[in-house]
């Protein structure tokens, strides 16, 4: 055997390992794919622009915020905005990843800032700690399955979900903020978590009731990041780490 | 081309900019200050929670059981149990008081 198909059969095992591990991501995202595809046409998105919405941004909350204020009618750039801030925190996991896949070539670098998610940062993370390298094919191999599997399901949702007849009786309306609600406990081992949420929580209904919608949001959030950002960073846990 | 379609186009580009953006910035600085740091942490409860909050004062008591129901659900089970619990609590208690 050529060192050529060794290396060629290496790189396949790499990808199909990466694989492998996607798969619990691939099952747990499918409801929320299917739920985003139902959620953006009830909000006013063609199958079209649901697809495309999954295809070209593919960050699940991130997309669930924007059709929700799609529903709203808020202004167009607000959208763009809250998509933005909910993302935000894809900055921190491009700056612990980038030391990783610093040997990668370029194009492969900017591919791999493209499907970089939650669990892909995660896993990747966790792998790079125990000493292996992370390859391309094996990263590759992690993210993919999850993109692909993850644009079929919200096309597949946006068509299904027009076929739903009465959406209030199934709680369709109800769900994101069910959805958020779960993702706002995700984050509650988070230093801070609590007076955070207590202070976005008030400002934001203040702000629903004097401003109005859709400034709320906007207010709520910066009213909670600058409790984090003044209060002594001892509290945050920050400077505590090694 | 649609609103719609400029929306997503735009949400694509900020998204792909937090995702390329801390490695780009990362590796001019040699280290994040710790307050921003903390801001940044803050960001996803901060802005998730402004989503829910309002929704509060139109919802009813089936829209509040539902979100009782999912945070105490949150404490013991993952993100796919809590909100199955929450869906649930809500399209049963809609069936009832509407």
């Amino acid at each position: 055997m050529s060192a050529e198909t060794l290396s060629e059969n290496s790189l396949a095992g790499d990808f199909w390992s990466g694989v492998r591990l996607s798969m619990p991501v691939v099952v747990a995202s499918a409801p929320f794919a299917v739920l985003f595809g139902a959620l953006a046409v009830d909000n006013g998105f063609s199958v079209l622009e649901a697809f495309l919405m999954s295809a070209l941004v593919f960050g699940g909350a991130s997309q669930m915020v924007g059709i929700q204020l799609f529903g709203q009618h808020v202004a167009p750039w607000l959208i763009v905005l809250s998509i933005f801030a909910v993302n935000f925190r894809h900055v921190l996991y491009s700056a612990g990843i980038g030391r990783r896949i610093a040997h990668w070539p370029v194009v492969c670098q900017a591919l791999g800032y493209f499907i970089l998610t939650d669990p892909q940062y995660a896993v990747a993370e966790a792998r790079a700690q125990s000493g292996q390298t992370v390859g391309f094919a094996w990263y590759l191999g992690l993210g993919l399955p999850v993109y692909v599997f993850w644009v079929i399901e919200s096309a597949l949702g946006a068509v299904f979900g027009k076929l739903i007849p009465d959406t209030h009786a199934l709680g369709i309306d109800f769900l994101l903020p069910i959805y958020f609600l779960g993702l706002v406990m995700g984050f509650r081992k988070r230093p801070l978590w609590l007076p955070v949420v207590v202070a976005s929580a008030c400002a934001s209904i203040i702000a629903y009731k004097t401003v109005g919608s859709p400034w709320h949001v906007s207010i709520g959030a910066v009213a909670g990041v600058l409790l984090a950002v003044i209060l002594p960073p001892h509290h945050s846990g920050v400077g505590e780490r090694p | 081309m649609s609103t719609t379609f400029w929306i997503i186009i735009a949400g694509a580009i900020a998204t792909y900019l937090t995702r390329i953006g801390g490695h780009l910035v990362i590796s001019r600085f040699d280290n994040i200050h710790p307050r921003v740091e903390a801001g940044l942490n803050a960001v996803p409860a901060a802005v998730l929670t402004t989503l829910v909050a309002p929704e509060l004062l139109n919802a009813g008591p089936a829209e509040w059981a539902a979100l009782v129901v999912t945070a105490v659900v949150s404490l013991r089970g993952g993100l796919m149990s809590m909100f199955l619990a929450g869906a649930a609590v809500l399209i049963i208690a809609r069936q009832f008081v509407g």
